[in-house]
């Protein structure tokens, strides 16, 4: 699992995903944790098994001297994708183009690939294309629905996104005069709401 | 924001499995003696040992987060619903931050100390216009009148005697 910045932590796990070439000998027992997820299997001395980890699995086994796996990019992060990224970063997908680009992007880098400086300059000049129109859609879209202008931003900006329309909101009701209107807390609305929807079950 | 049973049962085979694999590597270990095979073997379960870490940290951190909230929301009193979904040990977390909070709070503001639990959004006149969502049956102000709080009464009360109520659910404030 990767972990996402914000330490405001869903428990979904989300895997990074990506081809990895075993160059590792060793005997590897059938690995499954607590989740049941994966079975990581592999026999003893094959070597240049192509397989899909878990992000957080092969951060772990990764080592650069003695050389146990060697990465393969996912596509986002090429060099194909790059140009179109380098040409206009707004036209894109991020959201579909895996929903945790700027994240995983960056865990990339430890991966130690020779392109390395290119995936970091891209995903950076990445970010500051995209982020006035993120910026502009969050402060002025009052009271509507937002679902067309978030559809295609990738987690971060999302989060982003939400941080600016919180602001919106809270200045509006500063200019209506109620700000000091006191309001039942928002844990008493939801078990009001909850021992209704438990009722009429 | 709601605050679900703790998963105890779920705590238990987690620490089966930890001890399991933790020992699968002890073992592995004592074969190893120079020899650099296993420890890829080794990093694996480590690896996973540390993530399942990770993420049972989170869920009791975010739960924490969760009961530090309802000091704030709710007050110092939990409703019973709330309380029995907590743990033992998140009650005693519980216990002991308010009385960091109330501790704090009597060290600043002069000698009778200051609610910062109160006025959480700026007030703008001393009395307030509010009305009653649900019986709650008898309330006493400062100077000592009783009023009876039925459903739908309204009345013209203190903000800060108000303000917890209000919270809770118990009262709303009207606004002309």
């Amino acid at each position: 699992m990767w972990w996402h910045r914000c330490s405001c932590v869903p428990l979904r796990p989300v895997y990074a995903e990506f081809e990895l070439s075993l160059t590792a000998m060793g005997a590897k027992p059938s690995g499954r944790n607590v989740q049941g997820q994966r079975v990581c299997q592999r026999r003893p001395g094959s070597q240049g098994t192509k397989m899909e980890m878990p992000l957080w699995l092969a951060k772990g086994l990764y080592e650069r001297k003695r050389r146990v796996l060697s990465m393969e990019l996912p596509k986002v992060y090429r060099e194909g994708w790059r140009t179109v990224f380098g040409a206009d970063p707004t036209v894109v997908d991020l959201h579909k183009m895996g929903p945790y680009y700027y994240g995983l992007g960056s865990q990339l880098l430890h991966f130690d690939s020779p392109e390395n400086p290119e995936i970091a300059n891209t995903i950076l000049q990445t970010f500051i294309g995209r982020f006035r129109r993120t910026m502009d859609s969050s402060q002025n879209a009052y009271n509507e629905d937002t679902s067309a202008l978030v559809e295609r931003l990738d987690c971060l900006e999302r989060s982003l996104f939400k941080a600016g329309q919180s602001g919106l909101n809270s200045f509006q009701l500063w200019e209506k005069g109620r700000s000091s209107h006191l309001t039942a807390s928002s844990l008493v609305i939801n078990y009001r709401k909850r021992k209704i929807t438990d009722l009429q079950a | 924001m709601s605050l679900l049973t703790l998963r105890r049962n779920f705590f238990n085979v987690h620490v089966i499995t930890t001890t399991k694999i933790y020992r699968e590597n002890c073992l592995n270990e004592a074969k190893t003696e120079g020899k650099s095979e296993l420890i890829p073997s080794i990093k694996f379960r480590h690896s996973c040992l540390l993530r399942n870490q990770r993420c049972i940290a989170a869920y009791l951190y975010d739960r924490l987060l969760r009961i530090r909230a309802l000091r704030w929301e709710y007050g110092s009193v939990l409703p019973t619903t709330i309380r029995f979904h907590m743990c033992a040990e998140e009650m005693e977390w519980f216990n002991q931050y308010k009385k960091s909070l109330a501790t704090y709070m009597r060290s600043i503001g002069g000698e009778e100390g200051l609610d910062i639990t109160q006025d959480m959004k700026p007030p703008k006149s001393l009395y307030i216009e509010v009305r009653c969502l649900k019986d709650h049956g008898e309330f006493e102000i400062d100077d000592g009148t009783v009023i009876l709080l039925k459903k739908n009464s309204q009345h013209f009360l203190p903000r800060w005697k108000c303000e917890q109520l209000i919270r809770q659910g118990v009262l709303e404030h009207v606004i002309s």
